[in-house]
């Protein structure tokens, strides 16, 4: 499988509000992080959420964000960051 | 633009203390998580149709319902939807088991 982000790109994680069983965090959307890790890939679990046990399988991604870009009014450190895994069709280039 | 967020995606929203003591499971909820698994092995149900169905239980029911009540509404209406039971007969089940338990207290 060819991953469409390396580790160290900034990616943005989508601006989209489908309804349904989502894996992106709704705190995340539209957030610019960086890209930590690759953790494989897996099959979709937006499809298998429906019983499309044959989803086509996607990349995994850990993104890291700092709190700060997550949180308008985060009041902890400079340096703190939260790591989120992403699919690979909630991320764009950033 | 943003969407509406759904009851179940509370990731930064107030949620006061947490609580850090251990507690023992019921005798329920441990069958629940055996009927869980059983329903897994039988390829009934994958990890992330369970998430869709607790989602989908909705604010009013996802908020008022333990965690294993939880479990056990989802994996309800996943046997239903796949046709392993139906509505009819989970609700007569439920009735009879109900009796049985309202006399065996009375004696």
């Amino acid at each position: 499988m060819s991953e469409r982000f390396s580790v160290g790109d900034r990616v943005r994680v989508r601006r989209a509000y489908p309804p349904g069983h989502v894996r992106a965090p709704y705190f995340t959307r539209g957030k610019v992080g960086e890209v930590q890790a690759i953790a494989g890939s897996y099959r979709n679990p937006e499809q298998l959420a429906y019983g499309i046990t044959d989803a086509e399988r996607l990349p995994l991604y850990r993104v890291i964000f700092r709190q700060s870009d997550l949180w308008s009014d985060y009041e902890g450190g400079p340096k703190d960051t939260t790591v989120v895994d992403f699919y690979e069709n909630w991320l764009d280039p950033a | 633009m943003t969407g509406p967020r759904r009851v179940h995606d509370m990731g930064g929203q107030d949620a006061g203390p947490i609580e850090t003591e251990g507690h023992v499971n019921e005798p329920w909820e441990k069958r629940m998580d055996a009927i869980r698994m059983l329903c897994g092995q039988r390829e009934l149900l994958r990890t992330d149709e369970m998430r869709r169905n607790i989602e989908d239980l909705g604010p009013g029911v996802y908020t008022e319902l333990g965690y294993y009540e939880r479990w056990c509404a989802a994996i309800s209406n996943v046997l239903l939807q796949k046709k392993v039971i139906s509505v009819d007969e989970l609700g007569r089940k439920m009735a009879e088991v109900e009796e049985r338990w309202t006399k065996a207290r009375k004696s």
